[in-house]
């Protein structure tokens, strides 16, 4: 691991402990009453808070996750460092386009 | 010493890196070490055991073997400690090649301590001057809580990361290499930050601790480690590592 991609990878981990921390509680007090598309959705549309909190955490769990499943491929498979750099690599890219679609759909679709 | 018609039965590792456990009966003694057990064997059932030792008072740091599953150093293990059910499994250290029987090729060990840049670069300061280091400084006091390493080998083994990834440091280079950097009378102490940033440096470690758990001299090679990690990123994003 570089010095930069454990930078990356703590830093974004004390960032997500505030976001999922807030994420859990929306979500447990949401869930009073019941659950339905339409309330999360009037929450959500045309909400820059609501994007902006998920870009960020979108961005920072792709990172965080795909530094880390480079080091327990390297670590954990024959694939060399640069093959396990590469998929971790795809994956931030895969998991924050999966996530940046997500913020799309509850925000402005 | 009051000796007993009980036995142990010992299986000791024999060839390199293929071979086999071969069986040995040895009289248990009261007080008896490892070392002690392995001796005996070589001396009365089979001289052809290759293993090693000097000090056999805990200094030397050659004597270590995986015994019943664990790193220790041998001299310093009492048999009565770590005996299960009148047995012992001896074998060489893991995670370095085996040469024969229970003696290790170093090599890489001691390979990592130089990759690791664990030695003392003189500054250029003038050479009649000494250099005055507070006893009670912050860095004295890091250089010092890490400094008793004997090079033993048992962190290293008991490294799961090391086990995994051939190129990393490892416990006791990077324990040294942040004991060289608290010294500050040495002339590149930036060296050792980005000596330890490179490849599969102090950034490797996941500070889970079996090194820790293990060293025989009570040295805690993680929390050496979490100070280099915090040093060299502190150096990388001022800028200072290229
Ligand atoms: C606030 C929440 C989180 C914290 C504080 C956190 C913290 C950490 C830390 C400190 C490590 C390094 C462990 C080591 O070096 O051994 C790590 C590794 C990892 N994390 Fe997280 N993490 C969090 C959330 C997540 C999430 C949401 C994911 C998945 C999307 C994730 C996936 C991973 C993976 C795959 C690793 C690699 C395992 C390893 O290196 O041992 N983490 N995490
Ligand atoms: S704390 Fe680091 S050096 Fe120690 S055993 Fe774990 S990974 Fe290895
Ligand atoms: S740090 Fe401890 S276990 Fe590791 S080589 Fe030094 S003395 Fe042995
Ligand atoms: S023989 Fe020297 S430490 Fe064991």
């Amino acid at each position: 691991m570089t010095p930069l991609s454990y930078f990356l990878q703590r830093g974004t981990a004390m960032l997500m402990v505030p976001l999922i921390i807030t994420h859990l509680a929306v979500i447990i007090m949401a869930v009073q009453g019941g659950l339905s598309a339409e309330e999360i959705l009037s929450r959500t549309r045309g909400s820059m808070l609501w994007a902006g909190f998920y870009g960020v955490f979108v961005l920072a769990a792709s990172i965080h996750a795909g530094i880390g499943m480079q080091t327990i491929l390297h670590e954990w498979t024959p694939l060399g460092r640069q093959a396990s750099a590469n998929i971790g690599h795809t994956l931030i890219a895969i998991l924050w386009l999966l996530g940046a679609r997500a913020i799309y759909a509850v925000v402005w679709a | 010493m009051t000796s007993s018609d009980r036995t142990l039965k010992v299986d000791i590792w024999r060839g390199n890196e293929k071979g086999e456990y071969q069986s040995f009966e040895v009289p248990e003694r009261e007080n008896q070490t490892v070392l002690d057990v392995v001796t005996y064997i070589q001396r009365h059932l089979d001289p052809a055991l290759a293993y090693r030792f000097a000090c056999r008072v805990g200094v030397c740091g050659s004597c270590t073997m995986t015994v019943n599953g664990r790193p220790r150093w041998t001299c310093r293990t009492h048999v009565s400690r770590v005996v299960k059910g009148g047995k012992l499994t001896i074998a060489p250290l893991t995670n370095l090649p085996v040469i024969r029987d229970l003696v290790t090729d170093m090599t890489p060990f001691f390979e990592k301590w130089r990759d690791a840049r664990g030695r003392f670069v003189a500054g250029d300061g003038p050479k009649d001057e000494l250099a005055p280091v507070q006893p009670e400084s912050r860095e004295r006091s890091a250089a010092s809580a890490a400094i008793e390493c004997i090079n033993c080998g048992v962190c290293y083994s008991a490294c799961d990361v090391v086990s995994w990834n051939d190129d990393y440091l490892g416990p006791a280079a990077l324990n040294r290499a942040w004991a060289a950097y608290n010294d500050v009378r040495d002339g590149d102490r930036n060296g050792i930050l980005k000596a330890v940033s490179q490849g599969a440096g102090c950034h490797t470690c996941h500070s889970h601790q079996s090194c820790t758990e293990h060293c025989p001299v009570s040295l805690n090679p993680t929390f050496s480690i979490a100070g280099l990690k915090r040093a060299s990123l502190k150096a990388k994003l001022k800028g200072a590592l290229k």
